[in-house]
């Protein structure tokens, strides 16, 4: 069951040039957030309707804590990194459906968990599931130069790749360029492998060919605008390769049926 | 207290119903409200086949509003038939149908097929801003809404309330048009034509291009046109655009409309359809209003 409530501010703080990390008190949409699904965010301020979808970061169940981790592009982002411990936030969540769809299980050992930007958060409660139930867990991160976020969080779920525009850390070059150059996915183990991937269109794009070169199934969590965030609005679309179940069209819903879709079902 | 209205026809417990597209068929949102405390509940458009609908980006935020260019996106008549109707009968709470098409035929067909479904009224949207045929070409033409909704009337077993643009420079023509066409209510507004760019990707904000503006920003106008309308028809109004709050819906009602639609709201606050319910009660336990229709154009 979604839940729409005021969520108290337990910890805000910065983490690198745009980038901020809040923990929320948020009882029972904590409990039972699973990776890849996120919350909405509402504004203060009534003149600001709609809804921030954010990726849910990591949980602690016991606590009923949800950790969130954004870049600020505008109004609704702004303001949430202004508010400190003890103001709240109105959201509504848990939002999608997220890894818990995936299919494969221990024939696909090798987890390669793919983040470009602001698409690394979602991946930290993921590498978290997944080292814990005992896969071996390569978290690739793209970013854009050496001012690098959250390297301590994903250090504790198995091996981390990074990669960087300006080659300052890591290898120059995008995420693809560093699975090929680190060897994360050859031809030896691709039969082994499955990705998870987050970040902008053009990495996803790159991430879900070399996929299909490998043979590799790869889960992909995609954005779009949102303005109800529950599956009513048919606001948040993406083109799939058949009808839908739901729609009856070519057409899923990013907030119901995603974020995260196995890529061949989609027309990227 | 009563806060019973009756809309042509229909006897509603209480004059708030959804907005059609903002509120699914119920689903979604019965996770949130309870649907038996709606006078109604509004449906998405539906067609007589599937509809693909726009590309994305189809909505976009402005200041106290946004835009949408869905583009009629719907699973077409059989789907929600089997689905979407059984789902919204458990309720007790009325099924308002909203009809869209491409041309004449294609209303026709759907209202005959929906005339022995358990609709309590029918809405026809001949006011929709995203789609080329049909929708708002037919809805800024008084000659052809009163075609449309004769033609409609002629196979409707249910009540057809004409959905009307404020695209247009009289709405009262517009009305009239339906009036004399044998419509048994209208409703508006629909959304307000606008636009929006990126100024950063130097694009427009929808794929559309244009879309259509709803949110509090439109209240005023649609208040307005609800007014003149309810001046010069004799049919009642369902009036919609910006309600947010009990305060608004009561404006709407004193304007002249015999109940009201929340639409853009649901998504600020999913359960705000309820809460309108209890405030319109409250209000009228602290205003001494023993009958809701002592409000219906009272202001005049
Ligand atoms: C499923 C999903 C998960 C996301 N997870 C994260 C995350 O974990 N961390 C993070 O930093 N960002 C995330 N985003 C992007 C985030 O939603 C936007 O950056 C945010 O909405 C911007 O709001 P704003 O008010 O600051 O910007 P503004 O530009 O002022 O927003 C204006 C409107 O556009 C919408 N909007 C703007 N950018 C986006 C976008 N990229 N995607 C969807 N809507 C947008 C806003 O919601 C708002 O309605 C996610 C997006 C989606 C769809
Ligand atoms: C996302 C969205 C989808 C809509 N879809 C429809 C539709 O399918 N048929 C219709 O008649 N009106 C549709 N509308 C218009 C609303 O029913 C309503 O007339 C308008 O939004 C004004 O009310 P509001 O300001 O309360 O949203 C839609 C509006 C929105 C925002
Ligand atoms: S945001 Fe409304 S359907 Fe996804």
């Amino acid at each position: 069951m979604k839940q729409y409530r005021d969520a108290e501010v337990i910890s805000a703080e910065q983490l690198a040039e745009g980038i901020y990390s809040v923990v929320l008190q948020a009882g029972e949409i904590a409990a039972q957030a699973l990776s890849g699904q996120f919350v909405c965010v509402y504004s203060d301020d009534k003149a600001h309707l709609l809804p921030r979808p954010i990726s849910i970061c990591d949980t602690d169940r016991e606590a009923g804590t949800l950790r969130l981790v954004y870049r600020v592009v505008g109004f609704g982002t702004d303001e949430l990194s202004r508010k400190k411990a003890g103001d709240y936030v109105r959201i509504l969540g848990p939002i999608g459906t997220g890894y818990e769809q995936v299919a494969e299980g221990a024939e696909r050992p090798v987890r390669v968990l793919i983040g470009g930007g602001i698409g690394i958060p979602p991946m930290l409660l993921l590498a978290k599931e997944w080292s814990e139930a005992g896969y071996e867990v390569h978290t690739v991160l793209g970013f854009r130069n050496r001012d690098t976020f959250l390297l301590h969080d994903f250090w504790k779920y198995g091996y981390v790749h990074i990669a960087t525009d300006d080659g300052s850390v890591g290898v120059h070059g995008t995420v693809v360029d560093a699975i090929r150059e680190e060897k994360i996915i050859t031809s030896d183990n691709a039969f082994t492998a499955l990705i998870a991937a987050c970040g902008p269109m053009p990495m996803l794009r790159g991430v879900a060919n070399l996929a299909k070169e490998q043979g590799v199934p790869a889960y992909i969590s995609l954005e779009e605008r949102m303005a109800c965030g529950v599956g009513a609005c048919l606001g948040c679309i993406v083109k799939t390769r058949d009808v839908d179940e739901h729609s009856h069209v070519h057409n899923k819903r990013i907030c119901t049926e995603g974020p995260v879709f196995n890529v061949k079902d989609l027309m990227l | 207290m009563n806060t019973s209205v009756n809309l042509a026809g229909v006897t509603l417990k209480n004059p708030v119903l959804t907005a059609s597209g903002t509120f699914g068929s119920g689903m979604e949102y019965s996770e949130f409200v309870d649907l038996n405390r709606l006078g109604g509940v509004v449906t998405k458009g539906v067609a007589v086949t599937p509809w693909e609908g726009n590309p994305t980006p189809r909505v976009a935020e402005t200041t106290g509003g946004m835009l949408n260019a869905i583009g009629l996106q719907n699973p077409g008549l059989d789907v929600f038939l089997q689905r979407d109707m059984p789902f919204l009968q458990k309720f007790d709470t009325r099924i308002v149908v909203n009809v869209c098409g491409h041309s004449e035929e294609e209303y026709v067909e759907a209202v005959a097929r929906l005339a022995d479904s358990p609709a309590d009224l029918l809405e026809i949207n001949i006011s929709c801003p995203n789609v080329k045929e049909g929708g708002i070409a037919f809805g800024t033409n008084a000659a052809k809404i009163e075609e449309i909704t004769r033609a409609v009337k002629r196979v409707a077993k249910q009540p057809v309330i004409m959905k009307l643009s404020p695209n247009v420079t009289d709405i009262t023509e517009m009305a009239l048009a339906a009036q004399n066409g044998g419509a048994d209510a209208v409703s508006l507004i629909n959304t307000i034509t606008g636009m929006k760019i990126d100024i950063n990707r130097r694009t427009f904000a929808l794929a559309n291009k244009t879309g259509g503006l709803s949110g509090p920003a439109i209240k005023p106008v649609a208040v307005r046109m609800v007014y003149q309308v309810a001046q010069k028809v004799s049919i009642p109004i369902l009036g919609m655009g910006g309600i947010a709050c009990a305060e608004d819906a009561i404006e709407f009602l004193m304007a002249g409309a015999t109940a009201v639609s929340v639409g853009t709201a649901n998504f600020h606050n999913p359960r705000v359809t309820e809460e309108i319910v209890a405030g319109i009660e409250s209000y009228m336990t602290r205003n001494r209003v023993e009958d809701i229709n002592e409000l219906i154009g009272c202001v005049k």
